[in-house]
């Protein structure tokens, strides 16, 4: 879990991507600009590249401020209702504006992502049974309410095939044009780094924070906010990805501890690493068809979380 | 020094907490004691800005906490609270560099790396402060949290019952300490404490609360006395004296 390995994988795992697809294009085409492989290599390849990395980096990034923030190990968007109250989000959108922009979209469902976490976290506040895996239950519990308001209405007004492009996350469909809602990720990133010391002291508890200064209040604010902001933008260009900000995190931890100082780098760049590869398994598994990338990452990180819970309990 | 005026705190209807008023002197050990429920707690909270007081102001060397910046009350009060059971995997020594919060918001200087260095080795932690807070021992852990106390360099230190959960040994480790901290670094602690022998053996003044109200306010010398301890615990309880300390035998009273 060193950045001397995690660099060099990332950099060789990103040119196979490239590379990787239905039709064949060698480093050698790209010389001629106009080819319709340099035209294939910049307007499908790259962009589909750039987005892994932001989304899986991004997505990572924001279990691991939710998990500090929360104190639970097992809180992230797939287990706290963000997933889902981002998807209620983008329906509304839907319904209200019938032609809504990008941005607009982005918007709604930007707020709604920042109100169900922010539900949640209230509802963590509330809670007096608190086992470290009841907390994620009754977080999915909430998003699977939140998921079936969704789905009722979406019936009703007949966009379900609509929906269901968000149901599932989906990197084939990214192009030139239909992505660069992410880039909005990139300054919420250096923000979450100039912030991670205070997520780290805030993730300590209300008290200790007091001690040191802070406040807390406003800190678990602005981490909520960041969090959706990730997560709006990443299901609205690409998709649901499950799992990615539950397991990332833990697997930093345990190798790295929880200063997130010193552990944020590292969780993008794993969380990035191990979406560009679930990517390319999936492109190549059943070539020259495409596993989408959330059932990829549903499959690989399942098995992943199952050996967390039991790992746990072996310490517990 | 830091006075305590009319300071009330309600729990619903509930009075916790009921026109307290202390001085607490620097350089001291000053305990509170009293049973359960007596409002200790609540009111070292609410001395060192955790909890908002319903009426009543808490004065810091003459200036009230209510003006001044958190941020600057952070480098005069620190406060531990009783330690539960943390989540978060941390070396000892980040934990420690995370009392230097309040004055370089984490970007450490060269001489806050000298003041953790410090802290670390006051506190004998130096050959293990890059091991994790969950792999330590209950008596380690609490030492690294009074290294960050120190490190984070305040006048002031209170701790909220900080014995809780450790064996003697490692009760005595920590008293030793405080004392350590008060007599060779100059700082004024503020501790509550449930065993009165603790308090006694270890602290320059006692406060003893019961039902919100302080009953007793003194020397310990002056506290730790038969009829004193009827008054505030409603039992009959002995003192013996040993090596000049006053022992209280309460086991069989």
């Amino acid at each position: 879990m060193k950045k001397r390995y995690l660099i060099p994988a990332l950099l060789i795992l990103s040119v196979i991507s490239l590379f990787v697809g239905v039709s064949s294009i060698s480093p050698l085409d790209l010389l001629d600009f106009q080819s319709e492989e340099t035209q294939i290599f910049l307007i499908s390849r790259l962009p589909r590249l750039v987005a892994i990395l932001l989304a899986g980096a991004g997505m990572s990034m924001a279990g691991l401020i939710m998990q500090q923030l929360s104190r639970n190990k097992f809180v992230s968007p797939t287990t706290a209702g963000t997933l889902d109250a981002t998807r209620l989000g983008i329906l509304v959108s839907m319904l209200l504006f019938a032609n809504a922009s990008m941005i607009e979209k982005m918007a709604v469902a930007f707020l709604f992502a920042l109100a169900g976490t922010f539900l949640f976290m209230q509802i963590l506040n509330r809670i007096k049974f608190k086992d470290a895996i009841f907390i994620p239950l009754v977080g999915l519990m909430f998003g699977n309410i939140l998921s079936s308001i969704t789905t009722f209405f979406a019936y009703r007004a007949d966009v379900i095939q609509n929906m269901s492009a968000w149901l599932q996350g989906d990197f084939s469909m990214v192009m030139k044009g239909s992505y660069e809602l992410l880039y909005i990720s990139v300054p919420v990133f250096i923000i979450a780094y100039l912030y991670a010391n205070r997520f780290t002291v805030a993730g300590m508890g209300e008290d200790f924070s007091k001690n040191l200064g802070l406040k807390y209040r406003s800190i678990v604010n602005i981490g909520l906010v960041l969090v959706a902001l990730i997560t709006a933008t990443v299901v609205l260009t690409v998709g649901i990805i499950p799992f990615l900000g539950l397991i990332i995190p833990n697997i930093v931890s345990i190798f790295k501890g929880d200063h997130l100082q010193k552990t944020l780098p590292h969780t993008a760049m794993l969380g990035a690493i191990f979406l560009l590869l679930c990517d390319i398994l999936g492109r190549v598994l059943i070539y020259p068809y495409e596993i989408s990338i959330s059932l990829m990452v549903g499959v690989i990180g399942s098995f992943i979380f199952l050996f967390l819970l039991f790992r746990r309990k072996a310490y517990a | 020094m830091i006075q305590v005026r009319e300071l009330s705190k309600l729990y619903g209807k509930k009075q916790v907490v009921e026109n307290v008023n202390v001085d607490i002197r620097r350089g001291q050990i000053t305990s509170f004691i009293g049973p359960n429920g007596a409002g200790k707690s609540t009111l070292l909270s609410m001395v060192s800005r955790l909890l908002d007081a319903d009426t009543g102001e808490v004065l810091i060397d003459s200036t009230n906490t209510k003006k001044m910046k958190s941020n600057e009350l952070a480098k005069r009060v620190s406060i531990l609270k009783q330690s539960n059971f943390m989540n978060v995997r941390l070396t000892i020594r980040e934990l420690v560099s995370f009392g230097r919060f309040p004055y370089s918001k984490g970007r450490l200087n060269d001489e806050d790396e000298k003041m953790v260095d410090q802290a670390i080795e006051y506190m004998d932690l130096k050959e293990m402060e890059h091991s994790y807070l969950d792999e330590l021992s209950g008596g380690q852990r609490q030492r690294a949290f009074i290294a960050m106390v120190i490190a984070q360099d305040t006048d002031y230190v209170l701790l909220d019952e900080p014995l809780n959960n450790l064996d003697m040994k490692h009760s005595v480790q920590i008293m030793k300490i405080l004392r350590r901290l008060v007599d060779e670094l100059g700082k004024t602690v503020i501790i509550v404490l449930h065993d009165i022998n603790f308090a006694s053996v270890y602290s320059d003044r006692i406060v003893a609360l019961k039902n919100g109200r302080v009953v007793k306010d003194g020397p310990t010398e002056e506290i730790i006395q038969s009829s004193a301890l009827k008054e505030i615990y409603d039992m009959d309880i002995p003192i013996q004296m040993m090596d000049n300390c006053r022992i209280c035998v309460y086991f069989n009273s």
